[in-house]
């Protein structure tokens, strides 16, 4: 099973490797999955590509794991940051009290920091204006007479090094009604009065939007956040010209275009290219063509990449699961097992089996067809099993009495009367996939899971719909495709009803 | 000839034979018989090699049946039991020829086959196209014997092949079984639990109660000198028609 799986990741990876391989020369800009990175990100494109037209830009990866594997392994060449998430998380474990030493640090990983940007998107944490107004709070150590206030934190700042647990001790916090959600959500929860205190990047255009009071941080937990760009050292050498020319950006962000910018994207919904061409025509005089998308060709290339991610995942699955199931079906012990393997695997929640592949496959469509493919074979070996289990005795006996060596009557006889339990089995893996490959936008897959993302990190219904509606489309044709296959695969003879 | 040498066979803690040695005759039919449960099933399966015996050795012409010769042997075997155990996925022609296709025979071969078999069989030619649901169970019983008889084997195993028939067609389908055995002179192994079916068929009958051959031999014999009550009231058990109009 072991060696089966490894050989079986091994073929798919050079299956993803030559289909969606990319020429070397590429230069991939990396960026989070929230506004201002997905910002940072564009311009920084936008200028790589003046002078070098194979760039590509991995919009909304995730959180910071993704990001830093992703440059580590190289599947990006940059990516922008903020010094205080190096220290504090990224490299937590080290002691790093100064840029010298961090810039060593970084080095010793072939990694290299930008001057910053300019601006400090530090965290803060805010409340409705009224609520705290009502309250009287506007410092950070105020909360402490609250313990009845509900927190609602991003899940990265639930547990960073200079998150939440390291915050509430020596503020001596004393609230337990502390949950953790998307930190576009915790606007919306605020708003409504769901939740009473969130974590805030101090560039965030919501807080004038929502009228946000900003608690002092009297005690002086919060670090520095100030936004730089981290690359490869080995960008410096294959294109040194375009590391040049972005690197102009170094000093050139204030905070409040930083802010201008968010509000831009995230409240007059202007795409995050133009936003960014815009930039770089005002501050640095260069003019980009930001690239323009239309919805057809969105939605075009959005199902192609999705059908990739499934296809491949589920033909893997359907090779693999079958053999295994009817090892199942032969070999009690070792079937217990398969079903117990496959069972469990199926209950490592998506998200993080997504990010265990980052190590080992990187970011892009790899991990998440492997994750897709481990999550489309319980239904396949559980169908081929109790097909196969459930054929009568007296008919299994019946071909094994004629003289049928094993191998002709699992093709005559075993799998097509269980093929209709099998095609089943087929089709419930293909639903879910589809479902599924949703979330491969995470670690930068594509497909429908990236305008869902986007839309949700936009507040637009529109564009998580683009997503989402057409990915229960394509699980509604998944289900009349095999309902169209079940009358060609399934023997007649099993779809008569006895007259 | 078939021979059953001091054979036991145990199942989780039920001892289904009991060292059980049997001769069965050459183009003789030997019936077995007995209460439920007693083995008889378990006797027949252990022949054509679909259980295998914990002590003893099924001999068939003199030769141990092993797992090597095992295909060989039962390609030489037909077997038939109570619903047929036909394919469902394949046409009734289909479940006849599936062994002879397997085995290579040519399109011309198989037809000329099945068209006799229809003939001895009774069973309707422009039926072969269709499925095992849509037939009748006598139907499915001679397509059973059919499928069993492609290869024209030595010997013919049934297992209850009558037990799920109603009455009027479990008697038509009797009377076309014994003349068919009697066409072919092949011998023959059937289990019943009905002492009426056994004395109709068998040239020799075997009694089998908790694992052993109580007795063995001819009807007659069996009601002459039963060599033990129990067989006795297992023959008495049978009930007439006639018996409740007090004749």
């Amino acid at each position: 099973m072991v060696l089966f799986g490894t050989g079986l990741i091994l073929a798919l990876l050079f299956i993803a490797n030559t289909t969606a391989g990319q020429p070397a020369a590429e230069i991939k800009v990396g960026s989070k999955a929230f506004t201002e990175s997905v910002i940072l990100g564009e311009i920084v494109a936008q200028l790589a590509r003046t002078q070098e037209p194979n760039v590509k830009h991995l919009k909304g990866l995730g959180g910071t794991r993704v990001l830093w594997s992703a440059l580590l392994k190289g599947e990006i060449d940059i990516y922008p940051e903020y010094t205080g998430t190096i220290t504090q998380e990224i490299l937590a474990d080290r002691d790093i009290r100064d840029e010298q030493t961090l810039k060593k640090v970084l080095a010793e990983k072939n990694i290299q920091m930008s001057r910053p940007l300019r601006f400090n998107n530090t965290y803060a944490i805010g409340m409705r204006e009224d609520v705290a107004e009502r309250h009287g709070i506007t410092k950070i150590s105020d909360l402490r007479k609250h313990p009845k206030l509900r927190f609602g934190f991003t899940n990265e700042f639930m547990n960073r090094g200079d998150g939440w647990p390291s915050l509430r001790r020596p503020y001596n916090l004393p609230q337990t009604n502390v949950r953790g959600l998307d930190h576009d959500l915790a606007y919306r929860g605020l708003e409504s009065g769901s939740i009473d205190v969130i974590d805030l990047y101090s560039t965030d255009a919501e807080i004038r939007y929502y009228k946000l009071r900003v608690l002092d941080d009297d005690l002086h937990h919060f670090p520095e956040y100030n936004a730089v760009l981290l690359y490869r050292l080995d960008l410096m050498e294959h294109a040194p010209d375009v590391l040049k020319t972005i690197l102009k950006l170094e000093g050139r962000i204030p905070e409040k275009t930083m802010i201008d910018m968010n509000a831009e994207v995230k409240l007059d919904g202007i795409p995050e290219s133009v936003v960014a061409s815009e930039f770089l025509k005002k501050n640095l005089s260069i003019t980009t063509e930001p690239k323009k998308e239309t919805f057809l060709t969105r939605l075009v290339h959005n199902t192609l990449q999705h059908l990739f991610l499934v296809a491949i995942s589920l033909a893997a699955a359907i090779l693999i699961s079958i053999p295994l199931g009817i090892l199942s079906h032969r070999k009690e012990k070792i079937g217990q097992a398969i079903l117990g393997i496959v069972g469990i695997i199926q209950t490592i929640p998506s998200l993080a089996l997504l990010v265990f592949m980052i190590p080992l496959l990187g970011i892009g469509s790899a991990p998440a067809i492997v994750a897709l493919f481990l999550y489309s074979l319980l239904p396949i070996v559980r169908n081929t099993y109790t097909g196969l289990q459930d054929i009568p005795v007296g008919i299994r006996e019946s071909a094994e009495a004629l003289g049928l060596p094993s191998g002709a009557r699992l093709r005559l006889v075993e799998l097509p009367m269980a093929s209709r339990s099998i095609l089943s089995g087929i089709k419930t893996s293909a639903v879910i996939n589809v479902g599924t490959a949703t979330l491969g936008a995470l670690i930068g897959a594509g497909g429908y899971g990236q305008p869902i993302l986007t839309g949700i990190r936009l507040d637009n219904v529109g564009l998580i719909l683009e997503g989402a509606i057409p990915a229960a489309v394509l699980a509604l044709l998944m289900q009349g495709l095999f309902d169209l296959l079940e009358r060609v695969v399934v023997p007649k003879g099993l779809r008569l009803k006895s007259e | 000839m078939i021979k059953l040498e001091n054979i036991s066979k145990t199942y989780a803690s039920t001892r289904a034979l009991d060292s059980i040695n049997l001769t069965i005759l050459p183009h003789k039919t030997t019936v077995v018989i007995g209460p439920s449960g007693c083995g008889k099933s378990t006797l027949i399966r252990l022949i054509i090699g679909l259980i295998k015996p914990d002590k003893g050795n099924v001999y068939v012409k003199d030769e141990m049946l092993t797992p090597i010769n095992l295909f060989t042997i039962r390609r030489r075997m037909g077997y038939v039991i109570q619903d047929g155990g036909l394919f469902p996925h394949l046409t009734t022609k289909e479940n006849v020829s599936l062994m002879a296709k397997y085995l290579g025979w040519d399109n011309d071969r198989i037809g000329k086959r099945i068209a006799e078999l229809c003939e001895l069989t009774k069973f309707p030619v422009d039926a072969l196209d269709r499925y095992p649901v849509q037939i009748s169970g006598g139907q499915r019983q001679r397509v059973s014997l059919m499928r069993a008889l492609i290869l024209d084997p030595d010997t013919l195993l049934l297992d209850e092949p009558l037990g799920a028939l109603d009455p009027l067609i479990r008697f038509e389908l009797q009377n076309d079984l014994k003349e068919v055995f009697h066409t072919l002179g092949k011998t023959v192994v059937m289990v019943t639990h009905d002492i009426g079916e056994a004395g109709f068929f068998g040239d020799s009958i075997v009694f089998i109660r908790d694992g052993h051959i109580v007795q063995q031999g001819t009807l007659m014999d069996f009601v002459r000198t039963p060599t033990d009550p129990f067989v006795t009231s297992f023959i008495n058990a049978q009930r007439s028609p006639l018996e409740s109009l007090g004749e």
